[in-house]
């Protein structure tokens, strides 16, 4: 037991490392999508203000996919430094996607660079917009690809063990697990609409505080709109996830809703304290849960009695939970009555009120993203391959984890507080009112 | 020597490959930053900044892919150097990984969002130095001595890396090279920018810079005859590709000298440090880290070792022609490298 501490050391860092890359990655899989989109709109329309945005957004999304770029080199990196058992097991068997991402990074990395210095390059901005087009399936695969690794270390598959020895590998059958596809689509639509929000979120500051410009309200608009869909969508694919979970991780699902019996007609146990088993002032939905798990109000959902303690993931996964589907239905909801709002005309959704709600939307879906992600991950707890091998296991012998902890802790303060700045900095130099009257004046004001 | 064309060497061959395009894209990388910040300092900035940064701009992003490539494919590839090299190289890959998040985070930061800073071209100038020598770590720790096995487990001893004067021999020839390199790049860059001045004063570095690169790569091999005596024998057998290399070093610095024909310069430049780095490749075969691990035992299984392959085909055949039009639009684009076209 002597490697307890470079172990626990190695989870923090490989968590610290990851909380703060999934930021930056997450952003960096939707703002594609949306700068595509709002140019896209823009040249339909013919409407200058789509193109503006398309433009400043890409501004900002250069600072991002930066530090997006470097803290996604480190994980890859520590988790060979941490993680060398593991690593040495995975590369046998689910190398490939890791080794196809790194051509999706290629691919995005070689046409942001030509995105980004071409804007005035072309007559036709359509050519231009096409640019964007394997920028955003660059992004988008970078975000299969590993997900798929992370689907595999829940769900391995693709591989047997005889006598301690690897045999019978099939590196696609291991890429295309039972966990993949609930895992790939929820990542991915996550990844759009918390991006929408997080954008909405901007245009309703901007708002707010500074200028009632149009341009900031067709990007709400617009924003808000795609966000409804994307989130529900993330509902939708959400109870997929569910679904995948009973089947094939009923330990983790039924941590995470504190079921501990296996029963028929499960209810589902929302919010609550715990007493020993006994769960105190949840809000219990009736027959909810084996609805969640099954798709039907009588099925059987496997409890906790099912397994052993020492393969039981820490039940506090159950908040991260909760407070993951709950912030999930808030934004499907704050989306749908600013979409009924404005078709309907209610002078509600365009009060303060409402605005600081979209405001706080964009912090909340990015809480979720990291909820979800530590609910998946500290659900899997104690497998790092569930099933095959512990996390503790798996940890590197090197002691010298705790001082890279805080070196690393200490860059990501600076790199964080860094992107604050720099991207505060470089909107407030430059505020949307300046550049379109710049415009205008170039353009002899054919265009409002 | 016998190489038969195994999987194991294969995907040797196309990791090395990576690694030498990494080594020189970011060599010019690094030198520039270094030449930057020093311009800084020495009043000639207004001279050298347009240059750099008109190369640097579009493609740092691209370099950073080639060190991902690599490493992802060592451990697809050799899952085993995962463990050792993995377990050993916690505190070095460390540093190299915060100096390069800080060198590329805040390039970008400095670039598209604040104003030139002369701290953070220090910085950037800085760690443009030390990246070189931290990675080049890696190289010297493989051929081995350094690392032993404690319980099964493999451990660095610290106190003699850092006391061998083949590391530090190792670490001067990192940055002298990354230095010439780059300044042999950008006198070529520059002069097909028309941008003279700059031209010249890249000129003179690389001049500058030729003389202790070849004396510090002597002296690496003056040194491994006492560390790593196989090693060191079977570079002599390949005594020819190092005399070629030679050879080529010293017509690019002739070519420089009487400020003749940059292009080639370059390309022989190129040629010089392809065959060093493939005789080095070649001489280290087959071990990835003296005594303990080789390329066959650590390889990967043969339906995975199929599958990279065929993947990296397919990714490459994607690659190649995207990189083409990269180059073509920024590298080789007359009126981009002129600076009538910018953002
Ligand atoms: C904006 C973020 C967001 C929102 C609003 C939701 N999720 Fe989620 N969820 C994620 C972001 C996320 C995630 C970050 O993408 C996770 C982490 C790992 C993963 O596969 O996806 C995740 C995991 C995850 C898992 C665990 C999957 C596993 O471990 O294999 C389940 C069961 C759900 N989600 C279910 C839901 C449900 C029923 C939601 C109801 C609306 C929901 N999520 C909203
Ligand atoms: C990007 C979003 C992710 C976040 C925020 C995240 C978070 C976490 C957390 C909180 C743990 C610690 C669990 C515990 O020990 O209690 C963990 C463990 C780990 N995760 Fe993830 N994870 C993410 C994605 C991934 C992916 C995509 C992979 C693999 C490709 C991965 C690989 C690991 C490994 C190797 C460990 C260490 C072993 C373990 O503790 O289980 N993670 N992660
Ligand atoms: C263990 C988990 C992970 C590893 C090893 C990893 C690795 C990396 C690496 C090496 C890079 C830099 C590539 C470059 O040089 O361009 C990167 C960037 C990126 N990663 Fe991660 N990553 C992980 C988790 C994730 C997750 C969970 C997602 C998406 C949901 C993601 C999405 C991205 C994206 C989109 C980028 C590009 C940078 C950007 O556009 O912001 N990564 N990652």
């Amino acid at each position: 037991m002597e490697n307890e501490t470079a172990l626990q050391f190695s989870r923090w860092l490989t968590e610290l490392t990851l909380s703060f890359h999934i930021i930056y990655a997450t952003l960096g899989v939707g703002v594609p999508l949306m700068i595509m989109i709002a140019q896209w709109v823009g040249i339909k329309k013919n409407d200058f203000h789509y193109t503006l945005l398309a433009r400043r957004w890409t501004r900002g999304f250069v600072i991002t996919v930066a530090v997006g770029v470097v803290t996604g080199t480190a994980i890859g990196l520590q988790l060979s430094l941490l993680w060398p058992n593991f690593m040495e097991l995975a590369g046998n068997v689910i190398a490939l996607p890791l080794f196809m991402e790194t051509f999706a990074f290629f691919f995005e990395a070689i046409f942001l660079g030509i995105y980004l210095y071409t804007w005035d390059r072309f007559e036709n901005p359509r050519k231009h917009l096409l640019l964007l087009v394997p920028v955003a399936i660059g992004s988008s695969f970078s975000a299969v690809f590993i997900t798929m690794v992370n689907s595999f270390m829940n769900a391995p598959r693709g591989f047997d063990i005889a006598n301690g020895e690897l045999v019978n590998v099939n590196p696609l059958q291991a890429m295309v697990n039972p966990a993949m596809p609930t895992k790939v689509s929820h990542v991915v639509v996550t990844a759009f609409m918390t991006v929408a929000f997080v954008l909405a979120a901007i245009a309703a500051f901007r708002l707010l505080r500074g200028s009632d410009h149009v341009y900031h309200k067709k990007s709400l608009h617009m924003t808000l709109k795609i966000g409804l869909i994307f989130s529900i969508a993330t509902a939708v694919i959400g109870d997929f996830s569910g679904k995948y979970l009973a089947e094939y991780q009923p330990e983790k699902l039924a941590a995470a809703e504190w079921h501990f019996e296996t029963q028929e007609l499960a209810p589902l146990q929302m919010y609550g304290i715990l007493d020993g088993e006994e769960v105190k002032y949840s809000i219990k939905v009736p027959f909810a849960l084996s609805m969640l798990a099954h798709g039907s109000p009588s099925a059987e959902v496997i409890g906790l009695d099912q397994f052993d303690e020492d393969v039981t993931p820490p039940l506090y996964i159950h908040y991260l939970f909760d407070f993951m589907v709950t912030i999930g239905m808030l934004l499907v909801l704050l989306s749908l009555i600013y979409w009924i709002g404005t078709a309907r005309k209610w002078e509600f959704v365009h009060s303060s009120f409402f605005r600081w709600l979209i405001v706080l939307g964009g912090p909340l879906s990015i809480l979720a993203i990291e909820l979800g992600w530590w609910l998946a991950e500290v659900g899997r707890q104690p497998w790092i391959l569930r099933g095959i091998l512990r996390t503790s296991e798996a940890a590197t012998t090197n002691q010298n984890v705790d001082l890279m902890l805080l070196l690393f802790a200490g860059l990501y303060f600076i790199l964080g507080v860094g992107t604050i700045v720099v991207l505060a900095r470089l909107f407030r130099n430059n505020p949307v009112e300046q550049e379109l009257k710049d415009r205008e004046a170039e353009k002899g004001g054919d265009e409002y | 020597m016998t190489l038969t064309l195994d999987l194991e060497i294969i995907g040797m061959v196309v990791l090395w490959t990576f690694l030498f395009g990494y080594i020189m894209v970011a060599s010019i990388d690094f030198g520039a930053g270094f030449f930057h910040a020093f311009s800084l300092f020495s009043g000639t900035n207004h001279i050298l900044a347009n240059v750099i940064q008109r190369y640097l701009s579009p493609v740092w992003e691209v370099t950073n892919v080639f060190l991902v490539f690599f490493f992802v494919g060592v451990v697809g590839f050799f899952p085993k150097t995962a463990y050792y090299y993995g377990t050993t190289l916690l505190v070095p890959a460390s540093f190299a990984i915060i100096l390069l998040a800080i060198r590329g985070s805040y390039y970008a930061f400095q670039t598209y969002g604040a104003k030139e800073h002369k701290g953070y071209a220090f910085m950037y100038g800085l760690s443009g130095l030390l990246l070189p020598a931290s990675l080049s770590i890696v190289l010297t720790i493989s051929e081995g001595g350094f690392v032993s096995l404690v319980d099964g487990s493999p451990v660095l001893d610290y106190w003699a890396l850092f006391t061998s004067p083949l590391t530090w021999s190792i670490v001067l020839l990192s940055i002298v090279a990354s230095l010439y390199i780059s300044a042999v790049f950008l006198t070529w860059y520059a002069n097909k920018a028309k941008d003279y001045k700059a031209a010249a004063i890249m000129r003179k570095y690389a001049l500058i810079w030729a003389l202790p690169l070849i004396i510090t790569a002597g002296g690496i091999i003056y040194e491994l005859q006492f560390h790593n005596d196989v090693h060191y024998q079977r570079i002599f057998d390949l005594w020819w590709m190092f005399a070629l290399s030679f050879l080529l070093f010293v017509v690019t610095v002739c070519l420089l000298w009487i400020r003749k024909n940059y292009g080639l310069a370059l390309i022989l430049l190129l040629g010089q440090f392809s065959l060093a780095f493939y005789a080095y490749g070649i001489s280290h075969y087959p071990y990835l880290l003296y005594p303990h691990l080789t390329l066959y035992d650590s390889f990967t299984n043969q339906a995975m070792a199929i599958s990279l392959i065929v993947a990296f085909l397919a990714g490459f055949s994607l690659l190649l022609p995207s990189l083409y039009l990269l180059l073509r639009l920024f590298l080789f684009n007359k009126d981009y490298v002129e600076g009538n076209r910018s953002s």
